[in-house]
Parts: structure tokens; sequence; C-alpha cells
């Protein structure tokens, strides 16, 4: 076993791991966060897609000794209290889902791009993705939901997503 | 999917990563991981020890030296995506690294990793034949050694690196004069059923292949033939000879050895434009 201390979604963790443990299993078995997913496995579908530091990586395919004393956030570090996140509301808006399994990998993926690049173009956005499939085939919503959360952002005083 | 057991040791420093390499034939280095690990995931690999190398510094870097640029094994691919050296210098570099994978792998997956491994498949190893690079080898008393781009690759998965060395360094040159580097595949992530990275330096060009061997191959018959005044269409004719694609369930060879021709001749013409 080794010891991994990271900080996931602000809050500092500790655990004893088998190197072997993928982050994808530490976070929703070990730290019950079920919202990040394991589609394919295979680190094609982006449905585990999480940030580490600020960036999105997939979890399937990243061993939680490798997050050893990092800063993961998942889904369910991007609401705020009251309020979710202007790329939770926006798909809310646009009914960017329909099954929803896709939906935490494609929120996070959006994220990490809109830090990369705030206000961009619908093939921006569309080239962005191609690391997140939605088999329901609801790209033209989620394309539409991820510009509208860069476009009110955007407009919002000093708002960053 | 999960990978067999392995034991996990993080090194602060090259010497030590070397030193664990001798401790365990078994072992293998850990970059980013977006080779190895879903390759032991599938139990194709099976490392005994994975030697953690991330954390070393000062291994991440693209700068400008006297004779060439210097990019760091860890590198990650989103770092030569977006470096404005690369952009201005060695636009294929950067170009290329940029159609790896998707965003989320590329702020994972590095250069040196991409290399090493030694995936005929895989983007950056032609990209790096094309471009004449040169690969600096860490071993056993910090004794550095470079290896032409022509020595590296050696077999499906092997490359003329010791299982005492790590790589450290891959040196491009400062400038190029004309360039293409073309991916052809079915779907967005898809690793190239074919590739083709062309590379023109004061006239000369340089040609290399993905996936139609066991290794990243040069197209030497292409070369020749523009060296002996062959137009692009001429020269792609021999962009097949010296091959041996695989025959999978994305391509039949021959499939493989007909596009080829197609690409390079694309290639040619991006490149000598």
């Amino acid at each position: 076993m080794t010891s991994v201390s990271l900080t996931v979604n602000g809050v500092p963790h500790r655990a004893d791991v088998e190197p072997r443990t993928l982050l994808v299993y530490f976070l929703r078995e070990d730290l019950g966060l079920t919202g990040t997913n394991v589609g394919c496995d295979t680190s094609s579908c982006g449905a585990c897609t999480v940030h580490l530091d600020g960036e999105s990586v997939k979890s399937c395919t990243m061993l939680a000794v490798q997050a050893d004393g990092r800063t993961v956030t998942t889904i369910e570090g991007m609401a705020g209290e009251d309020e979710m996140h202007p790329l939770q509301d926006a798909f809310h808006r646009h009914h960017g889902l329909q099954c929803g399994f896709c939906t935490p990998g494609m929120i996070m993926a959006a994220a990490s791009f809109l830090r990369e690049n705030p206000a961009p173009t619908e093939d921006e956005v569309r080239e962005s993705l191609e690391g997140n499939l939605c088999r329901c085939t609801g790209y033209h919503n989620i394309v539409a939901a991820i510009l509208d959360a860069a476009a009110r952002v955007g407009a919002s005083p000093g708002g960053a997503a | 999917m999960i990978p067999a057991s392995f034991d996990y040791v993080r090194v602060p420093s090259i010497e030590d990563a070397v030193v664990a390499l001798s401790a365990d034939p078994e072992a293998k280095i850990l970059a980013g991981g977006h080779s190895l690990l879903p390759a032991m995931k599938l139990r194709v690999a099976r490392p005994t020890t994975l030697i953690d190398i991330a954390r070393i510094e000062g291994l991440s870097y693209i700068r400008e030296e006297t004779d060439h640029i210097a990019i760091g094994a860890l590198t990650r691919h989103h770092d030569m995506a977006t470096s404005e050296l690369l952009h201005a210098s060695v636009p294929i570099a950067s170009f290329a690294a940029a159609q790896i994978g998707d965003p989320a792998v590329r702020h994972v997956g590095t250069l040196g990793g991409s290399i090493a491994h030694g995936d005929p498949a895989g983007d950056m190893p032609s990209v790096l034949l094309a471009l004449g690079a040169t690969f600096v080898a860490t071993g056993v008393g910090s004794v550095t050694r470079t290896i032409a781009a022509d020595d590296l690759f050696t077999g499906l998965f092997e490359t003329a690196l010791s299982s005492h060395e790590v790589l450290t360094e891959i040196r491009v040159p400062r400038a190029i004069d004309g360039w293409s580097f073309l991916k052809f595949n079915r779907r967005a992530q898809d690793w190239a059923l074919v590739g083709v990275s062309a590379v023109r330096v004061e006239g000369h060009v340089r040609v290399a292949l993905t996936n139609m061997g066991l290794t990243p191959l040069r197209a030497t018959a292409v070369e020749q033939a523009l060296m002996g005044g062959a137009d692009p269409a001429t020269a792609a004719a021999h962009a097949h000879e010296g091959t041996a694609p695989p025959d999978d369930a994305f391509a039949s060879a021959e499939y493989r050895r007909a596009l080829v021709k197609v690409l390079v001749e694309r290639a040619l013409e991006e490149a000598i434009e």
C-alpha cells in the first residue's frame, strides 16, 4: 500500500491505496464521489473526466498515486452553495443531455476548455469535445450550452468559468 | 479494467530513476502513463515496478539552443501544441502534438513517453523521424549519449534505449523550410490508419510514415526519387516500397499501401510548395 494525500473539491484526504488503484475508482469507491463515471475505461469516452490542478484529465487512465499532493475537482465540486455552476445551469436550460451519463465529463471538459479559451467559436467548442462521447447524439444542445455559458460568464464582471 | 499489481516508486532525480531501473529488469518508467497504463489495464504490459519520473524537476521545457531546439522529455503534448517557439520555428511539431488524442490526454501525455513507448502508430515518432531529431539518453553514472532518430526505433514497441537508460531530451532543428503532417483516420481520436510527416530543410525533403510497419519508417525510395528530380506524384508512387503495414480490423495492408501513396503525394505538395 502507498499513502496518498490529495485535495478533492477543496477537502484534504489521506488514504492508503494499492499503487494500481485508478484515480476514478479512488474517487468513486473510497471517497463516494460517484458523479465521475466509468464509461469506456480506455481513455476514449471522457465520462471519467475530472480536473487535476485545474486541467481536464481522464481519471480512468491515471493512478491515484499520480495525483498524490495535487488538487482534484470532480463534478460534485462545481456548484456553489446555492447555485449551479454556469455550465451546469446552461446544460439544464439547453437540455444538453438525454441519459446524462456523459454529462459530468462533458462539463468538466468544457470548464477546462473555457479556462484556456474563454470566448470560443462553435467549431472550437466542437473540437474541444473530441475526447467526450455522447451516445444519445446530444451534441447539438451540449455545444449550445457551452457557448451560452461562455457568453454569460464572459459578460459577467470578472467572471471565470 | 485494473492493472496487475506492481511496486510503485516515485523518484526525485534521473540518477534515482536509473538506479531503480537497474534494480528490477521488469521495471518501467512512468511519465504521463497515457500509453503505458492502457497497456497495463489490458495486461498487455505487466511491469513489476513503475518508476514515476513525473515529479523530477527541470525535465519539462522547450528552449532554443545554439544549433537546435531542446525539448525536455516530460514536456506534455499540450505544452508542445501551445508553444509559440515551436509554432514559429518547427510548426510541424506543435501542429502534430495538437492532433494527439484529445485535450485531456494532451494535458497528461508526454513527448518522451510517446517516443520511448515506440508505437509505430503513434504520431510523434514519425514527426521526429522526418525532422531528423536527436534523442538524449541518460544512463548509469549520469552518462549521457545521443541517438539519431534513424537509429532509435528498432522494433515493435522497441527502441535503442537500454534497460538502464532514461530518455531525457529531444532535439529538433531550429528552423525548417516546409512541412506537412497528414493523419488519416475515420474517427476523431483514432490512431492514424496511415500517417505521413514530411519536412523540407535546405532543399532536402525527409519523409516518415506512421503505422506502415513495425516501426515508424523513412520513405527512402520517395526521398531518393525526389533527389533524382522526380515531381511529387512520381516520387509518391514509391511510398509503399519497403513497408510492411498491418492487416487488421481497421484496414487491410493492401488498403494502407494504396493510401500511403495518396497521402505522401499530398504531403510532398504541401511541404514543397
